[in-house]
């Protein structure tokens, strides 16, 4: 066994985001393994201080382009929860299709473009269009599905446009969501496609027990409000969400640490697969078994298997709900009316692509933000990931440096961290040579 | 003809939406891979090649680090293009510029974050390096993106609109927004979008910059028509130009809803703060 190894990732690629990955090992001994979180911080919080309330959707969407939607989403609900607001069921209906959209475009880049590359043995998507022609253009058919369903609803992917609080300020038509409908029908081949492809990848074996926390619904496997579940048996309101999050500097990262019930929690495809897989559509169950998926997994690498198994799953999601409002069709409505009073509190949470994201905001009576919260699901899975990077590498050490950069860099990615949004992401830094 | 140009992406502070929707330009024009050949894009892939001749750069100057990093690129690129909004005009990033960076640090981080994080005012990169083409928006959009690379393959300066969006509006035949009581800045903003806001119904939040001729008393004046405060009507004005407007606060003063705030004493609440150790 190497005595003495240095790793030192500097910027890690293909994650959204800035980050290290630090691992120092000395005289056999680990001293040292982190994921650096180098991403400039952007203070969003400090910044709402003071603007009206409607603006708050719109600036906090751009706290990420991949999760836009799921930004928008939150602190809608954040802002409609302090409010009093009553949505319609169109206006639910409607944003739940905006909502599927952006995990489909979101895990589909993630495990084709970002993950696959490290199975096919090339270093980007882009020797990937040479080499595997047909996977290529499967993703980016999928992606193009996902992208239009995201523009017919709310205008576009980043930053969506349409959706307000209370409501939205502009409809699709009934022929737009049955031509939607089709090509939602049409797009199965793809899904099935996919669930193949990544059931013939050799998922690397590593597993630590952890806890998983995700947003809970009594009978749907719904990505927006709820509860929030973990694996541990707790249930909290939403409300209580800071009882959950307990943020807490680390020196090493501009993004917050969090911890629950134990020193770490897990977020994501992975812990909602763990805590509500007896919700998922039966094609997403079978994709599930046929991906070597079981409830609980503790296999990090395997939350990449988690998100093909929710591309299945909201794709039927997609077409139902797409059924229904064909079937009762969709109206102009105005956005429901707001209530406001002192000091209004107001905590708005959804499941988006990487976890539980929490917004919570006070607004005056005068409609004004006075405190603003944003809590990241990168954020909170950073410390477990430096649990499992610390768990990882004793059982790697042997092997060469390169392959040990790789199944770090290969972890830290399946947990599709967004850095940019925990503040930015990864590089493995190999130090003590 | 000689080898493909050499591209890279780099980014600053920033979500990185412009340089998702340059992957999603791709995904309808993966010819242009044959155009030129991408030899840095982080986001995307791992190789990173240094020896490139046009730079995108996405995201706002906002800590003195960031100052060399802009540099060097600007060394090596023999063209650099802002990529969208926060690259073009410090945009959403600037909105914290109204207080003392001392007070957001402590807000976000808790007391002892002004410490923990190097952070300062936000800028757009024009304020450190010499840029040669803007792609505005928040974000680009991806045919004026394809547009601008275009141009530049051709050894033309791309140029911005120097009309209001009004101008695309109108050729959408949208309704007037304004008319129908819903505040939109279409009137002093740059086009080139298309006026994609107003046709999905919601008033123009002035991502793309000010047009050159942009009469902000007279805008003021259609949003107090709307009953809209002083206050929310420079929260408007401010959203992606605060930077712009501090730079022209002699001409356009704005209320104090927006002003900079004097006041040194750090923020105290715990709301969003993590628990001290």
């Amino acid at each position: 066994m190497p005595e003495n190894i240095k790793v030192n990732v500097h910027h890690v690629t293909r994650v959204e985001g800035h980050g290290n990955i630090v691992v120092d090992v000395r005289d056999g001994t680990l001293e040292k393994c982190e994921l650096q979180i180098v991403e400039t911080p952007r203070f969003f919080e400090a910044m709402l201080r003071g603007r009206p309330y409607h603006q708050a959707s719109h600036i906090t969407s751009r706290i990420c382009g991949i999760c836009a939607i799921g930004h928008a989403t939150a602190s809608l609900r954040a802002t409609e929860r302090a409010l009093q607001v009553q949505l319609s069921e169109q206006t639910q209906l409607l944003r739940r299709l905006a909502f599927h959209g952006e995990i489909l475009d979101s895990h589909i880049l993630h495990v084709y473009m970002l993950v696959a590359p490290d199975f096919l043995g090339v270093g980007s998507v882009i020797p990937l269009a040479t080499s595997h022609p047909d996977i290529v253009k499967r993703a980016l058919h999928m992606k193009k599905f996902s992208g239009d369903l995201c523009q017919t609803i709310v205008g576009r992917h980043t930053h969506p446009i349409a959706m307000t609080v209370g409501g939205f300020t502009h409809f699709p038509t009934v022929q737009e969501l049955v031509e939607l409908r089709e090509r939602a029908e049409a797009l199965i081949a793809d899904v099935d496609a996919t669930v193949e492809l990544f059931g013939t990848l050799p998922w690397p074996a590593f597993e630590r027990e952890t806890e998983f926390v995700a947003l809970v619904q009594p009978d749907d496997y719904g990505f927006i409000d709820g509860k929030i579940g973990s694996s541990d048996g707790y249930e909290l309101e939403l409300d209580e969400y800071r009882q959950v999050t307990n943020e807490r500097l680390a020196p090493h990262s501009t993004a917050k640490h969090a911890a629950f019930n134990r020193d770490s929690y897990m977020v994501g495809a992975l812990a909602r697969y763990n805590l509500k897989h007896q919700h998922l559509s039966p094609r997403a169950k079978a994709a599930a078994a046929h991906l070597g998926l079981s409830a609980p997994c503790y296999r990090p690498y395997l939350n990449s298997a988690a998100q093909v198994v929710e591309i299945v799953h909201c794709i039927d999601d997609v077409i139902q709900v797409l059924d229904t409002l064909i079937e009762r069709g969709v109206e102009r409505e105005d956005p429901a009316p707001v209530t406001l009073s002192p000091h209004a509190r107001g905590v708005g949470a959804c499941d988006v692509p990487r976890g539980i994201l929490f917004h919570e905001y006070q607004i005056g009576e005068d409609g004004l933000i006075e405190e603003a919260n944003c809590i990241i699901p990168t954020g909170q899975n950073l410390a477990n990931i430096d649990r499992d990077m610390r768990a990882l590498v004793p059982t790697i050490l042997t092997e060469p440096e390169e392959q040990i950069t790789l199944k770090l860099e290969m972890l830290v990615r399946a947990y599709d961290p967004c850095i940019s949004c925990s503040t930015h992401f990864l590089n493995v830094e190999f130090t003590g040579k | 003809m000689s080898a493909k140009p050499k591209i890279a992406f780099f980014d600053f502070t920033s979500c990185e939406g412009c340089q998702l929707t340059v992957i999603d330009a791709l995904q309808t024009h993966l010819g242009l891979l044959d155009l030129v050949e991408i030899v840095q894009f982080r986001e995307a892939m791992s190789e990173k090649g240094q020896d490139y001749q046009i730079a995108f750069i996405e995201g706002s100057c906002t800590r003195k680090s960031d100052e060399a990093r802009l540099l060097a690129i600007r060394e090596q690129a023999s063209a650099v293009v802002a990529l969208g909004a926060c690259a073009h005009l410090g945009g959403v990033n600037s909105m914290k510029n109204r207080w003392p960076i001392e007070n957001v640090q402590a807000y976000v981080y808790g007391q002892n974050g002004k410490d923990a994080y190097e952070s300062y005012p936000a800028r757009p990169i024009s304020a450190v390096i010499k840029v040669d083409a803007v792609i505005p928006g928040c974000p680009i959009d991806r045919h004026e993106f394809l547009r601008v690379v275009q141009m530049m393959l051709q050894g033309r300066t791309p140029r911005l609109p120097d009309y209001p969006l009004c101008v695309e509006c109108k050729l959408r035949e949208n309704a007037c927004l304004n008319t129908l009581g819903i505040p939109c800045l279409g009137p002093i903003t740059r086009a080139g979008c298309e006026a994609i806001c107003p046709s999905y119904g919601d008033g123009c939040e002035g991502c793309r910059g000010w047009h050159p001729e942009a009469n902000f008393e007279y805008m003021r004046e259609i949003l107090r028509g709307h009953g809209l405060s002083d206050h929310e009507i420079d929260a408007r004005f401010t959203m992606f130009n605060h930077y712009q407007m501090e730079q022209m606060s002699g001409h356009a003063p704005l209320s104090e809803a927006v002003a900079p705030v004097t006041d040194t004493s750090l923020p105290t609440s715990s709301f969003a703060a993590p628990k001290e150790d």
